[in-house]
């Protein structure tokens, strides 16, 4: 009797300690309070094209890239450099959070359809 | 029909691994094929959902509702996979002692296998959302290419499903009294890597910020999208460019696993019989 409320306890401490861990994980810390303002840039996917295929963005700020799908078809906004991967339904908008980036050509694609690509110019 | 054979192929990849794993953790233990293709199947019909649903998945909090989405089912992957560990460090050397023996051991083994069909669905899920959706833009758009890029998802698949079945022999490869280590260290692994991915999507979703330094980058020597970068990602979290915040909970989840299953190992003290 007393050994199966023993182990009943170890069990639960072990589901109170996952638990835990992925509270944890999960906790925003607060955020820098609008330290950084952000800028928005926006691209968008028409007949497998990105539109415009060069975009511009500032550098060492937070970027909020905006990718619209005009397509009837989904795609995925994919980069290797910027490190997003990010699924865009048909007709309908993503919303990247890109973090404060250094000057430099930022290549991306689409990861369903390879051919079209394009390119994100930091300054 | 070689680009959709890639695209596939790299998509299923990852769940192939695991479920090769979650194979082989779980040989002998009855019933297990049921629970596994149960998991696979409920994977299959959650990426079909899930992707009926795109549009407005990815409207949900202000855009991020794909990044949070991921992130919650990974971290119900990781409890799955500690709890999984937890529970065979306490009955996996009875459970290999009494193979045979049927009441409460097997009872208790498939409710631990119950996890690991969450494990191996979340998995088939997180591939198979991208994959349906690929898919279901090639037949919508159909042409001429169509039949082609079917083709080439087709072998992709398969070639999948070879990943799957070369990762279980390998494994099987491994002698019986060493595996219940060997997988318990994998699944360790496999978790903690899986913990460090969801940070990423937090991270994305602007949801944690701190700790957003990246520590190193690797991405010159073995990048995570080539195979074999892929592969040490699935298996063990590996990172061309981690964030500090990565690293900490990648390094928290392995010692709370560890932690965890020293602490539920049964004592080794012979205890007098009654």
């Amino acid at each position: 009797m007393s050994m199966i409320c023993w182990t009943r306890m170890k069990l639960s401490a072990a589901a109170a300690a996952t638990l835990f861990l992925c509270g944890l994980a999960c906790v925003p810390p607060a955020r820098p309070a609008a330290a950084q303002e952000t800028a928005t840039v926006q691209i968008s996917v028409k007949n497998r094209q990105f539109e415009p295929a060069e975009i511009r963005g500032p550098a060492n700020k937070p970027i909020v890239l905006r990718v619209k799908n005009l397509d009837a078809t989904p795609m995925e906004f994919e980069s290797v450099t910027l490190r997003v991967e990010k699924v865009v339904p048909a007709n309908s908008e993503g919303v990247i959070n890109l973090r404060p980036l250094q000057p430099g050509r930022y290549n991306f694609f689409d990861d369903f359809h390879q051919q079209t690509t394009g390119v994100l110019i930091i300054q | 029909m070689l680009a959709a054979l890639i695209i596939v192929f790299r998509e299923a990849f990852e769940a192939g691994l695991i479920v090769g794993i979650v194979m082989a953790v779980t040989r002998g233990v009855r019933q297990r094929s049921l629970w596994i293709s149960g998991g696979v199947f409920g994977g299959v019909v959650g990426a079909c959902i899930v992707a009926a649903f795109a549009g407005a998945l990815s409207q949900a909090f202000s855009g991020v509702g794909q990044e949070l989405f991921n992130a919650a089912i990974l971290i119900l992957a990781v409890a799955m996979l500690t709890w999984h560990n937890v529970w065979m460090a306490r009955h996996g050397r009875e459970l290999a002692a009494e193979m045979r023996a049927a009441g409460e051991a097997v009872i208790a083994g498939s409710k631990s296998l119950a996890g690991l069909a969450v494990v191996v669905g979340i998995a088939v899920l997180r591939e198979g959302f991208e994959l349906v959706l690929f898919l279901y833009g090639v037949i919508a758009s159909g042409g001429s290419s169509a039949t082609g890029i079917l083709a080439g998802s087709a072998i992709g698949l398969v070639l999948a499903a070879l990943v799957c079945f070369l990762t279980y022999f390998g494994l099987l490869k491994i002698p019986g009294h060493y595996l219940f280590g060997v997988t318990s260290i994998l699944i360790a692994f496999l978790s903690a890597g899986m913990a460090a991915q969801a940070i990423a999507f937090l991270e994305q979703a602007n949801v944690v910020t701190a700790l957003s330094a990246i520590v190193w980058d690797t991405s010159w020597i073995l990048s995570e999208t080539s195979i074999v970068g892929r592969a040490l990602h699935t298996l063990i979290g590996y990172s061309d460019q981690p964030t500090a915040m990565q690293l900490v909970v990648y390094v928290l989840t392995l010692a709370a696993t560890f932690g965890l299953m020293k602490l539920f190992a049964p004592q080794r003290q012979p205890s007098p019989a009654h």
